[in-house]
């Protein structure tokens, strides 16, 4: 049998502890020495005897390897699905975060009848005058729908670009589905009807997708005309606040200073963005519970039956000097092995799906519904906690049902198990 | 010393298909030397040995090994027994299929730790003593007959037992092989190890290497009520 590395390593990490504490300590008693050389080799055998038993496991593993292949490959496949939703959502939640912490602290809307409108710029000097609000800045924005991709685009004013009324910034997503670039020209349809004709100055950098893949910036007098704007109204307005932890009090005191206003704050809007990754996270972890019960039912039907050589196999070694708990510790390893292999490598696929190759499986469902899907990719982070629960969720049961029949078979008589 | 008083083992008990293997069996086996036990098939010869062995508890009786009771004794003191005084060959040879004849033979030696080294070296010792040096890396499957047993065999003894139980050891053997697997049982009683075999070969009830020879038939001995052997 193949002894394994893992295993080697364990064992010389063992023979250096006992090296290393019969070394260090020169004062030791000749019979302190003794006991402690008693308990090191006890603690030798052990790591020796784990080493024999995964040997052993891995021996058996491979003698039923068109069985336990399939099941890797099914195992693999279940952990790489799962994986892929979790480590998906969790990197949307995480770029969503970095992404508004340059987001202004907070956004203030006008209100009519629970219908967002247009702001007044008036509205701009109560906001300024409020105790505690540093700037205060009116935004130009709305949704262009485009007959030609079916697809709404986010047109907005950007006036620190000084880009002239005929020129216009455009997102990635929008120049791959328009199959335009730096120096065509786009024609939108403006509100009274006319064609507005924009030339390209730049397309956005891709860095910053997620936000822009569908967004179009142009002057503000191009935006007004765009959307009949009136030149006293914005879409809503911006402010910093000079001390963040009153943040939520400049907040009340605007809704009592503008009652159909409504301030919405940065950590707000983090959590509605929570809240949204986790409804969709929920809905396609339902629907893939069909695969999960799939997958134990099988894993159930090739774990825990055993066939009777596998039977007659646990009584020779019951017969040869094995217990119960050798058998019961070589079965463990035996679906740790399988189990934790399956985990690692559909884990590290759904790590190389999601993160390199642009998490494309589950894009539809976890991004967004919008035709224009934001290409980028996400910061690979890891979670300890999702992969905890992940592997309990995935492993668990499949240990559970290798150790029950193991454990069934190995206290039954010897005799009894080889007679089958 | 083993001793056997009163045993009986019955197979399911109670159910329509109950079977008594034994009845009410009592022997006595001194240390050292080779005892037969003969008989026809289903005469209870498996089942006695594989009660001495502690692979199987009687239904009812006490079992005794030095003085000490073995048949109530809790199933991981019963394990430590049968690993460190008995070694088994069995008539199927009972090798585990897709390892190799080093492994076989290491197997038993699995649980109590012992260096790899160590053990290696010991197993290729046997191998080496049985003639199957050269084989001790192939798979047990393409062996013959003769080589699988004397492999059992080799496995038998890597825990240096005091009793060495053979079922049937020659039942798919030939002649020749039978000599040669009955001589290699003869040593191992030189040595001073009790060896206990079970046969109906006459080749072996007969040899001149056997001290004594305890006839079953029915799941009881025939001839005196409790037999010294």
């Amino acid at each position: 049998m193949i002894r394994t590395k893992l295993s080697e390593a364990f064992i010389s990490l063992a023979q250096s502890n006992i090296n290393y504490s019969l070394g260090l300590n020169t004062q030791l008693t000749k019979e302190t020495l003794c006991q402690r050389t008693g308990e090191l080799c006890v603690m030798r055998a052990y790591f020796e005897r784990q080493q024999y038993l995964i040997d052993y496991a891995l021996a058996a593993l491979l003698r039923r390897k068109a069985r336990n292949l399939g099941l890797l490959l099914v195992y693999t496949l279940l952990v790489f699905l799962f994986a892929s939703v979790l480590l998906l959502s969790q990197g949307l939640r995480r770029e969503a975060a970095i992404l508004l912490q340059d987001a202004p602290e907070m956004i203030v809307q006008r209100l009519v009848a629970g219908r967002h409108d247009v702001l007044p710029a008036v509205e701009l000097e109560t906001l300024r005058r409020i105790r505690g609000v540093g700037e205060v800045r009116g935004r130009l924005w709305g949704y262009y729908y485009d007959p030609v991709t079916k697809a709404n685009y986010t047109v907005m004013a950007a006036p620190e670009r000084n880009l002239s009324n005929d020129r216009m910034l455009i997102g990635i997503a929008l120049s791959r589905v328009r199959q335009v670039g730096v120096g065509d020209v786009l024609s939108l349809r403006a509100a009274d009807g006319t064609p507005a004709l924009f030339r390209i100055a730049g397309v956005l950098e891709s860095t910053s997708e997620l936000l822009s893949a569908d967004l179009v910036l142009v002057s503000a007098a191009a935006f007004r005309t765009l959307f009949q704007m009136p030149p006293d109204q914005y879409t809503d307005a911006t402010l910093t606040v000079r001390n963040p932890r009153e943040a939520s009090l400049i907040a009340q005191k605007i809704s009592l200073a503008l009652p159909a206003s409504r301030p919405l704050l940065r950590t707000e809007i983090l959590r509605t963005y929570h809240a949204v990754f986790d409804w969709r996270e929920g809905i396609t972890f339902l629907c893939l519970a069909p695969l999960l019960l799939a997958f134990l039912v099988l894993a159930w039907d090739k774990a825990a039956g055993l066939s009777p050589e596998e039977k007659r196999e646990i009584g020779i070694l019951k017969a040869i000097g094995w217990e119960t708990g050798d058998i019961l510790r070589m079965k463990l390893w035996e679906s740790a092995l399988l189990s934790l292999t399956a985990f690692l490598i559909g884990y590290l696929l759904a790590w190389w799906q999601v993160f390199y190759a642009g998490g494309r499986l589950f894009t539809p469902v976890l991004k967004g519904w919008s035709v224009l899907y934001p290409d980028f990719r996400l910061t690979p982070a890891v979670g300890l906690a999702q992969i905890l629960v992940l592997l309990a969720v995935t492993t668990l049961p499949y240990m559970v049902a290798t150790l029950i029949p193991g454990w069934r078979a190995a206290i039954t008589d010897p005799d009894a198990a080889m007679r089958g | 010393m083993i001793e056997l008083h009163t045993v009986s083992k019955i197979f399911n008990q109670g159910l329509p298909n109950e079977c008594r293997a034994l009845r009410e069996v009592s022997v006595r086996l001194e240390r050292g030397g080779i005892t037969v036990f003969k008989g026809p098939s289903g005469s209870g010869k498996t089942t006695l040995l594989a009660l001495v062995g502690c692979l199987a508890r009687p239904t009812s009786g006490r079992i005794t090994l030095n003085g000490r009771l073995l048949s109530n004794l809790p199933e991981r003191f019963l394990t430590d027994i049968r690993r460190h005084t008995f070694g088994f060959v069995f008539q199927q040879f009972n090798l585990i299929r897709g390892l190799t004849v080093l492994d076989n033979v290491m197997l038993p030696a699995y649980p109590l730790g012992r260096s790899h080294p160590e053990l290696k070296s010991a197993a290729c010792e046997l191998l080496e003593r049985f003639g199957l040096g050269g084989k001790a890396l192939n798979r047990v499957e393409w062996l013959s007959g003769g080589e699988a047993q004397r492999v059992a065999l080799a496995r038998a003894l890597i825990n240096d037992p005091a009793v060495v139980i053979a079922d049937e050891p020659t039942a798919n053997l030939d002649s020749a092989l039978s000599r040669e697997v009955l001589a290699l049982l003869g040593d191992l009683a030189t040595q001073g190890r009790t060896v206990l075999i079970s046969s109906h070969d006459p080749l072996i009830i007969e040899a001149t290497l056997v001290n004594r020879v305890i006839e079953l038939h029915d799941g009881q001995i025939l001839g005196a009520a409790l037999a010294v052997a």
